[in-house]
């Protein structure tokens, strides 16, 4: 066993963990953060997106160990005093979604493309950057729109994007 | 994935060590293509040395005639970097192509070029650009390096710290992507440096990365895309699978040399 000690959506957390623990198998069989999904477990569906020190990282091919002193955020991270981050709302009001599978890993993207690229994202550039997270119902229409009313929205009240 | 040891120095000098001391071990970069493989129990190393917390192993530098890289420098860092961006912007536009955005704040070019997967995109860009490959214990040609698919010249133990690129005179890279793994189904990578011209193929070979004379020679004579015209790859030593035959890869070899060209050729 080897002692890990991160900070998960402004949370201290130590645990002693096997080494091949992956970083989302920690997150939801240890802390119960079961928002985060495992997809196809082979890093290609993206539905496992955590940020990592403030990075979206696929947290199927992460060991929890190589966590260790890092700052991780979770989809459950995302919403301040019962209220959803604008990304989150975008998604909703758009419909980018259906069963919902795949909605954790988007936003986590979502979120992280806009904090890379900025605010104003079209199309193109939103399809591209998705291009790690699959989704199998919605054919991306209404994420793509989520996306970019999101990212708008993110701009527009950035206390909550501060919050992040 | 098989219960393994994790060990994670801060030095150069304890991973090697390290690496001396116990059984049956290999070293973690960025995890992307070592993770899945133990998953698939293609791999079931004994122990993990995690190379993340070397900082000699970081950075990103440049001098007057050459851009040095780290071995755990992520491929988004190569993509972000000004140095990278204006002294060899191909290189930096390759790194755009692996993977996708979570991949890249992962993936690190020591993981990529130690593997030497045959449709890797940095095996290509290191022997086009004639880059050398720093070890802890010596300098490697990339022309001696790469020895076929998932082999190099890395003896046991031996740790990549650095990988040196020459800055070309102007540089492109041109990859058919497979649309779900997103390797190169076949990808060029052509450098222009004085008369020199070195071109490199990654995804078509069967032996893995590989150069083309014959186009060589063409392009140091006359540096554009009909330069190409005549010059035939035959499908033998072509790789051949589910996605692409081998007559379609040499055939894409063609095309994407002479989109590598075009690229390279209106830098200018």
């Amino acid at each position: 066993m080897t002692t890990v000690s991160l900070t998960v959506n402004g949370q201290s957390v130590t645990a002693d963990v096997d080494p091949r623990t992956l970083l989302v198998q920690f997150l939801r069989e240890n802390l119960r953060l079961t928002g985060t999904h495992v997809g196809c477990d082979t890093s290609q569906c993206g539905a496992c997106v955590v940020h990592l020190n403030g990075q979206a990282v696929k947290a199927c091919t992460v060991l929890a160990v190589q966590a260790d002193a890092s700052v991780v955020t979770t989809i459950e991270g995302l919403a301040q005093g019962g209220e959803l981050h604008p990304m989150q709302a975008a998604f909703r009001e758009h419909h980018g979604l259906q069963c919902g599978y795949c909605t954790p890993g988007m936003i986590m993207a979502a979120v992280d493309m806009v904090n890379r690229k900025g605010s104003n994202l079209d199309e193109q550039t939103i399809r591209a950057e998705l291009e790690g997270n699959l989704c199998r119902c919605t054919g991306y229409h209404n994420i793509v729109k989520a996306v970019a009313a999101g990212a708008q929205a993110m701009v527009q009240n950035p206390v909550r994007q501060a919050a992040e | 994935m098989y219960a393994f040891e994790y060990h994670r120095p801060t030095s150069i000098g304890q991973a090697a060590t390290l690496a001396t001391e116990v059984e049956d071990v290999k070293f973690l970069a960025g995890g992307h293509t070592l993770l899945p493989t133990m998953k698939m129990r293609l791999a079931a190393p004994a122990s993990l040395i995690d190379l993340s917390q070397i900082a000699e192993l970081h950075g990103i530098e440049r001098s007057a005639e050459s851009i040095t890289i780290g071995a755990m420098t992520k491929h988004a860092e190569v993509v972000n970097s000004s140095e990278i961006r204006e002294s060899i912007p191909a290189l930096a536009e390759m790194a755009e192509l692996i993977g996708d955005p979570h991949v890249r704040h992962r993936g690190t070019i020591g993981g990529s070029v130690a593997n030497n997967d045959p449709s890797a995109d940095y095996p290509a860009a290191c022997l086009a650009l004639n880059a050398t490959i720093i070890t802890n214990k010596r300098e490697i040609a990339a022309d001696d390096f790469f020895q076929g698919i998932f082999t190099t010249a890395l003896e046991e133990g031996e740790i990549i710290t650095r990988v040196s690129f020459p800055i070309p005179s102007r540089a492109a890279y041109a990859k058919f992507r497979h649309p779900a793994s997103r390797y190169a189904l076949v990808g060029v990578f052509v450098a222009e440096r004085g008369n020199d011209v070195r071109l490199a193929v990654t995804g078509a070979g069967a032996d893995g990365v590989f150069r083309v004379p014959e186009m060589e020679q063409s392009l140091s004579r006359h540096f554009a895309p009909d330069a190409l015209e005549g010059i035939i790859i035959p499908p033998e030593g072509m790789n051949g699978d589910i996605h692409a035959d081998a007559a379609y890869r040499a055939h894409l070899v063609g095309i994407m040399a002479r989109r590598a060209v075009q690229a390279a050729a209106s830098r200018g």
